[in-house]
């Protein structure tokens, strides 16, 4: 079976003045893959991401993200792609339906299948109470599924997740997970940055950055073979400390 | 001591290290005051006015020959009757009408007074008052001139509504204006934006949970304003006198005691402020619709109370920036005392104490 | 130098932040408030260190009422808040010199206290704390909570958003601090760092689940814990999720947890019910609980 590649990196590189923020990093990730990109902080995870999503031009290297290059089809790229952070994810001040109709509507997608979306959304997510209150009212776990299912309205190839579950309770924190998997099971390709070791053996694949390299890049089992971990936590603690 | 010290040192830091707010402290003076003494300037040039003079006698023919010779004024036409004041105003071109009244020299020499009429197009404000202004003053040379050769006074007696500014220039109206606007974005704004500014980091947090009491907080942060908000009152004096001529005729400490408490009225109510603001960005938006506009606008800065429908009179009376435009007026273009402006000195005075205690009483030991 | 938090409730509207609370730690203890966020723990914080007034309820800290004594209280504690409150624009060294002159201190005093922490930062300390990296901020917040060598520290999620490395390292330092007698109260969402303190309060919606050291918490576990894995994960959980007799499934790193609702279970029942459903490399183990399997567990409830 030959398997689709759709984020191709190689040699990718980030200058600031004299400082190497992400320094010659190459790697592949297939169709359908749950990619995890951890890092220390400051490793340089954020940066390699901003320019994958398009948001930022990078000093030297290629790459391919959904088909599209990164230098010069950033327009592409954002609209293959869904994205959502931690630090930002749905508009409080909007209710549930406001801001699935706001993103709907950025993506291009018509009202008939915004109004489609919406009510399968509300439907699978248990909302059907909450959907016109104000985002701001709900638990943050409720806001980062939603925030989640929202950044798959447009059926994007890619999903970049960054932190996705920072300081969601335990229970949702799987939930969340749940819609992960599910989504990788329907072919998006998920991309997630996570500081949740055990969240990490959730992944496909892992990748660390260190100093901004990517110094480990495989199965989270074949990780914990490789350095004589048990767990992932370990796995990356012996990484960074080296 | 050495908190306080520290405190304050803390703050001279984050102003420094700010450009933006470095810039709001130091340009803005320099540039208001550029901007309104050159460019926004009232001073008027070759306006067309008519004359009606009903007694064509030496003194009116003097005066009218002054008002004629002077790079101001183009005299268009002469009018016979009163009917015809409207007439002219409504082809457009005139601006003003004189009117001397019948038999001026002789009421000049035997009453020793005379009375002349400006009659101004008011549909421009600002243009009509600056013309009577103008021609007022060219009216009170004429009397000096006349009065230096005789024992007693001649008055001639103008009958139009502005009254100061004799020196023709409009850049010493907006001095005491633009003083004032400075001090009050200065002291009330950045300090309800620096105060707010730690509600929004979570350090107002730290301080809250240290020995420090909030009276040391307040006073600590307000401290460095009241030292910047005097070195750019005293800017913008000296820019005035040096760059623009302007005379400072009563005392200048007077005009320096009256600011710092115009500073003060400032602080406290930027520290009010601050205390009903959660960000920055609430603080910032009250002091500029809050405290700006009613200094622009209902202070006398601009447009002239005297001449505001009477509910905005009295609102202007709330305005603290009204008070101080005029003590500063007085102090610097007429050259009174305190014993002139003792009461306007009061009125700004109690509006402090109520704002302090007003600070004070919304201020909390706690969060919410 | 103990807190005691007695019957402690606050609400915001309608929202109960805190539901009757009450908690004892005593001197010198590391003691955790594990819940994720919204729980109420930073309204917990806020009410010790005097800056919210509770609704029902006392507290004390160090012995000094939190509402009658706040003043002596604000002397005694150091706090740090949640997002590490710093300002940005003065540098490493002007920070920490700030909050010791406030405290009416000084670096060189206290020296001692903050060595260990410090010297990580040192290379650092002419660049602005807002150009630092999360880790450098945790330690720079914990010097200038330390800097007054207080007797009660309160830290709010010090670790939140710090990666794992960093996150070892700050509780590493908390050990020492606590070897120095400090009595120390920190929030985390966390639960792996949990079974670091001394005793631990799990917290979720304003209430308290259990109180104990996270060796009895797991130990109270009620169920037997298999692990359970097959080359397909999601499979595996929507499966899983179907068994009739399931009690709980809550993916766990690599394998699922599962509790099964019947007293006497029969592993090699689910490996044919699993087997059945086309699931392969089947591994099923017997596991210990941890505190996030017994924190999920009682706020299922």
């Amino acid at each position: 079976m030959k398997e689709e590649t759709v984020i191709k990196v190689e040699g990718l590189t980030k200058v600031f003045g004299d400082f190497t923020a992400v320094n010659k990093i190459s790697f592949h990730v297939r169709k359908g893959e749950i990619f995890g990109f951890l890092g220390a902080n400051g490793a340089g995870k954020t940066t390699a991401m901003k320019m994958l999503i398009g948001i930022s031009s990078p000093s030297s290297g290629s790459a391919n993200v959904a088909g599209f290059d990164v230098y010069t089809q950033t327009e592409d790229i954002k609209k293959s792609i869904g994205y959502m952070s931690q630090k930002f994810a749905l508009y409080d001040d909007l209710t549930v339906k406001e801001n699935i109709r706001f993103f709907g509507g950025i993506y291009g997608l018509s009202k008939n299948r915004i109004s489609q979306k919406s009510n399968l959304l509300i439907e699978e997510l248990g909302l059907e109470k909450v959907a016109h209150s104000l985002v701001g009212s709900l638990p943050l776990g409720w806001k980062q599924k939603i925030a989640f299912s929202v950044s798959l309205l447009h059926d994007p190839k890619i999903v970049f997740l960054d932190e996705p579950t920072g300081g969601v309770d335990p229970i949702t924190r799987r939930q969340f997970w749940e819609m992960i998997y599910k989504a990788a099971n329907n072919g998006t390709t998920i991309f997630v940055t996570t500081h949740y070791m055990d969240e990490a053996e959730y992944c496909d694949r892992v990748s660390i950055m260190v100093d901004g390299n990517i110094e480990a890049l495989d199965t989270p089992k074949n990780l914990k073979t490789h350095f004589g971990s048990d767990s992932m936590n370990d796995v990356f603690l012996k990484l960074a400390r080296s | 001591m050495k908190r306080f010290i520290g405190f304050v040192q803390k703050e001279f830091y984050h102003i420094f290290r700010d450009r933006r707010s470095l810039f709001i402290l130091f340009g803005m003076p320099v540039a208001q005051i550029m901007l309104f003494g050159f460019a926004i300037t009232n001073e008027i040039n070759n306006v067309d006015i008519a004359i009606l003079d009903r007694s064509q006698d030496a003194s009116t023919k003097e005066i009218i020959s002054k008002i004629s010779s002077s790079e101001y004024f183009s005299i268009l036409q002469h009018i016979k009757e009163e009917a015809e004041i409207e007439e002219v105003f409504k082809k457009g071109r005139v601006k003003a009408v004189l009117y001397f009244e019948k038999e001026f020299s002789k009421k000049l020499i035997k009453q020793h007074t005379a009375k002349v009429q400006i009659v101004t197009d008011a549909t421009d404000p600002n243009v009509a008052n600056t013309i009577s202004n103008y021609i007022n003053s060219i009216l009170s040379h004429y009397q000096e001139e006349q009065n230096r050769a005789i024992t007693q006074d001649y008055q001639i007696i103008p009958q139009s509504r502005m009254v100061y500014n004799a020196e023709l220039k409009s850049v010493y109206m907006f001095v005491p204006g633009v003083m004032t606007v400075i001090l009050m974005l200065v002291s009330a704004m950045m300090t309800s934006i620096s105060i707010t500014r730690e509600k929004e980091l979570g350090t107002m947090e730290i301080l809250l949970v240290s020995p420090l009491n909030p009276v040391q907080v307040i006073i600590g942060k307000v401290f460095p304003y009241i030292f910047l908000s005097i070195i750019n009152a005293a800017a913008i004096v000296i820019l005035s006198i040096f760059v623009f001529h302007v005379p400072v005729k009563g005392s200048l400490f007077l005009l320096g005691l009256e600011s710092v408490l115009f500073i003060v009225t400032s602080l406290a109510l930027g520290i009010l402020i601050s205390t009903i603001s959660a960000t920055q960005q609430t603080a910032m938006m009250i002091s500029l619709m809050g405290l700006m506009l009613p200094v622009i606008l209902l202070s006398g800065f601009i447009f002239p109370i005297s001449s505001m429908p009477v509910p905005l009179q009295v609102i202007s009376n709330i305005v603290p920036a009204k008070w101080f435009i005029i003590i500063v007026k007085g102090i610097m273009l007429k050259g009174v005392g305190i014993h002139i402006v003792w009461k306007e000195t009061l009125v700004l005075l109690g509006m402090t104490l109520l704002f302090i205690g007003l600070s004070v009483r919304k201020y909390k030991i706690r969060l919410e | 130098m103990s807190i005691h938090i007695d019957h402690i409730s606050k609400s915001y509207g309608k929202v109960n932040a805190l539901d009757d609370i009450s908690i004892q730690v005593d001197p010198g203890e590391l003691f955790g408030l594990i819940g994720p966020d919204g729980a109420g723990k930073t309204t917990l914080f806020r009410i010790l260190t005097t800056l919210l007034l509770p609704d029902h309820g006392s507290a004390s800290v160090a012995g000094y009422d939190i509402i009658a004594d706040f003043k002596a209280i604000r002397k005694q504690v150091g706090y740090m808040p949640g997002r590490f409150s710093l300002y940005q624009d003065l540098t490493v060294e002007e920070n920490l010199r700030f909050f010791a002159t406030i405290f009416g201190t000084t670096i060189a005093e206290n020296y001692d206290l903050i060595r260990d922490i410090y010297v990580q930062i040192e290379p650092f300390k002419n660049r602005r704390a807002g150009k630092l990296s999360g880790g450098m901020k945790q330690k720079l917040a914990l010097s200038c909570a330390l800097i007054h060598k207080p007797k009660v520290l309160f830290l709010d999620e010090p670790t939140t958003g710090v990666d794992p490395v960093s996150r070892k390292e700050f509780w590493e330092m908390l050990k020492r601090l606590q070897a120095k007698g400090i009595t120390i109260l920190v929030s985390t969402p966390y639960m792996d760092e949990a079974a670091l303190c001394d005793r631990i309060a799990l917290i979720q919606d304003g209430r308290i689940l259990e109180i104990d050291t996270p060796k009895a918490i797991v130990e109270h576990y009620p169920k037997p814990i298999f692990d359970v894995g097959a080359h397909n994960t999601y499979l595996l959980i929507e499966k899983l999720n179907a068994y009739v007799h399931k009690h709980s499934v809550f993916p766990f790193g690599e394998y699922i947890h599962y509790t099964d609702q019947r007293d006497g279970f029969d592993p090699l029942e689910l490996r044919a019910y699993l087997k059945n459903e086309g699931l392969q490399n089947i591994h099923i183990e017997r596991t210990k609980a941890t505190i996030e399997d017994t924190f999920m567990e009682l706020a299922k409830q």
